[in-house]
């Protein structure tokens, strides 16, 4: 179930390496301020993430479109090694600011429905797992509609394969850069909020997610949204067997040991063009 | 139309253009010929501002568009079929020309400029549906034009069509070409196939390091004996 979550956290940092060309080692810090903010929420405002949703990915999308013009637009036309110094740095500074302010204490949301659980038929979920699952596959599959069908998706899609000839189309790179940034903050947030009423929020909760995400999305085929969607669910399905047969001490390395199968044996992941 | 004054470009220290100054009046197909790497494909970029290191003027119609973003300069109906088409190879046909009309001025009227593309490039259509990356040389020209076409140009500006292919579909290219100014476009082309693009030009200019060496009407320089000696081996 989890690999719905690992898909929708993937398929935006797919996105933003895609179509930016940025490798967004802050995504994982984007997801905490998400479960930050759905906490906040609920413990000032008492409202539950669901209901919170709205507010909470306006919030990320401002969020977004801030870094993206203050931090990331000076280094598009950098070295990819600088700009991984910065979403590095980035990432460093987004945890310890979240340290200073909400220090390293585990924050739970516990709704009525954390503990509730949907009897479908042979088998029983519980609740806010199956939301979350449904939610974010919906949300990533309604992603990879959109670059299929709609014009701008088709612009982003020409700008990840050819920038220079997408700028003779007359497609105004920058502001399709911040819009795919903004999009992928925005899913990651959502990612978020869905994991807030099943996972604690602390400053360093994101790490863990991203290095999933980077697995994913290596997995995938970098920059292929319908890849990170796959892979993501590969990954949860592989997770839940290994805890499940092994023990859940095994869980990592058993997503561990196929990332470095495929790295060996397919390295442009599972749906990667050639290099 | 399109006035260039004295346009100096920079690579890093390299300087690729000196003091180039160039004139497109409307309704001619103007050709610039020389060698490789004598700054012919660097001009279109600094037309199409996709390269922004230059210095001098450019002026479009009566507007200095020098400082104008490349989406910008598209608007104004300047439009450049790139060297080596750049298709976007996991799109398909269909998918490819559209997006030749992302611009505002044309994007509304993108359903009728399919249709006229396919019109004039029949054999597109039968294409539509396929990966621009799995064309042949000559139809992912083809392609590359019907893309600049739906932009509804006012100039189009050609860097290489002729480049990889086989001298049959040059000739076909060169008649589009010259279709392409009877619908009443202008015509920037920069060439190496020297004699098929002269034969079309009302115009030419012969660049060298960077420089106009030579200008004159498409015949006068067919027949120079500088051009003669240095481009068509005679």
């Amino acid at each position: 179930m989890s690999g719905g979550i690992y898909a929708l956290i993937s398929v935006g940092l797919a996105l933003i390496f895609g179509v930016v060309g940025l490798v967004n080692f802050a995504h994982g810090e984007f997801l905490m301020l998400a479960m930050y903010i759905a906490y906040w929420i609920y413990n000032k405002g008492g409202l539950d993430p669901y209901q919170s949703l709205p507010v909470n990915l306006i919030v990320m999308a401002v969020i977004g479109f801030l870094i993206f013009k203050l931090i990331m637009e000076r280094v598009l036309d950098s070295d990819h090694s600088i700009q991984m110094l910065l979403t590095l740095a980035l990432s460093m500074v987004l945890q310890n600011v979240a340290l200073i302010l909400w220090k390293a204490d585990y924050r739970s949301i516990r709704i009525p429905m954390t503990n509730s659980s949907t009897n479908m038929g042979f088998l029983t979920l519980n609740t806010p797992r199956l939301l979350a699952f449904v939610i974010a596959i919906g949300a990533s599959v309604l992603l990879y509609l959109y670059l299929q069908k709609t014009f701008t998706g088709a612009a982003m899609r020409a700008i990840s394969q050819n920038g220079k000839a997408a700028q003779l189309m007359g497609i105004n790179i920058k502001k399709t850069y911040m819009l795919a940034f903004v999009i992928g903050t925005v899913l990651v947030g959502l990612a978020g909020l869905l994991l807030s009423p099943i996972y604690p929020a602390f400053p360093l909760v994101g790490a863990n997610f991203s290095t999933l995400a980077f697995i994913v999305v290596v997995l995938g085929g970098l920059s292929s949204v319908p890849g990170a969607i796959i892979g993501g669910l590969v990954i949860g399905v592989i997770e839940s067997f290994a805890g499940y047969f092994a023990g859940a001490a095994y869980q990592q390395a058993a997503y561990f040991l196929l990332f470095i199968l495929v790295l060996v044996f397919k390295p442009n992941g599972l749906f990667g063009k050639k290099a | 139309m399109l006035r260039l004054s004295n346009i100096n470009s920079y690579y890093g220290e390299v300087q690729v253009l000196r003091d180039l100054s160039l004139e497109v009046n409307k309704g001619e197909v103007i050709t610039v010929i020389g060698a490789n790497a004598a700054g012919k494909s660097t001009m279109l970029s600094c037309i199409s501002r996709t390269v922004t290191s230059f210095t001098g003027e450019i002026e479009f119609e009566g507007e200095r568009i020098d400082l104008l973003r490349p989406d910008q300069v598209v608007e104004r109906g300047l439009i450049q079929i790139p060297e080596g088409r750049l298709l976007f190879p996991k799109l398909t046909v269909r998918e490819n020309l559209e997006l030749g009309a992302y611009n505002k001025r044309s994007r509304a009227g993108r359903k009728e400029g399919l249709e006229y593309v396919y019109s004039f490039l029949p054999k597109l259509k039968e294409r539509e549906g396929q990966m621009a990356g799995s064309l042949s040389g000559g139809e992912a020209q083809m392609c590359a034009i019907g893309r600049g076409l739906m932009a509804n140009p006012i100039l189009l500006m050609f860097d290489e069509p002729s480049l990889g292919l086989a001298p049959i579909v040059v000739l076909e290219i060169m008649e589009l070409i010259k279709n392409i100014q009877k619908e009443g476009v202008t015509v920037l082309l920069v060439e190496q196939n020297v004699r098929q693009s002269l034969k079309l030009a009302d115009r030419a200019y012969v660049i060298e390091n960077g420089r106009i060496l030579l200008e004159g009407t498409g015949t006068e320089l067919l027949n120079s004996d500088q051009v003669k000696k240095a481009y068509l081996g005679i």
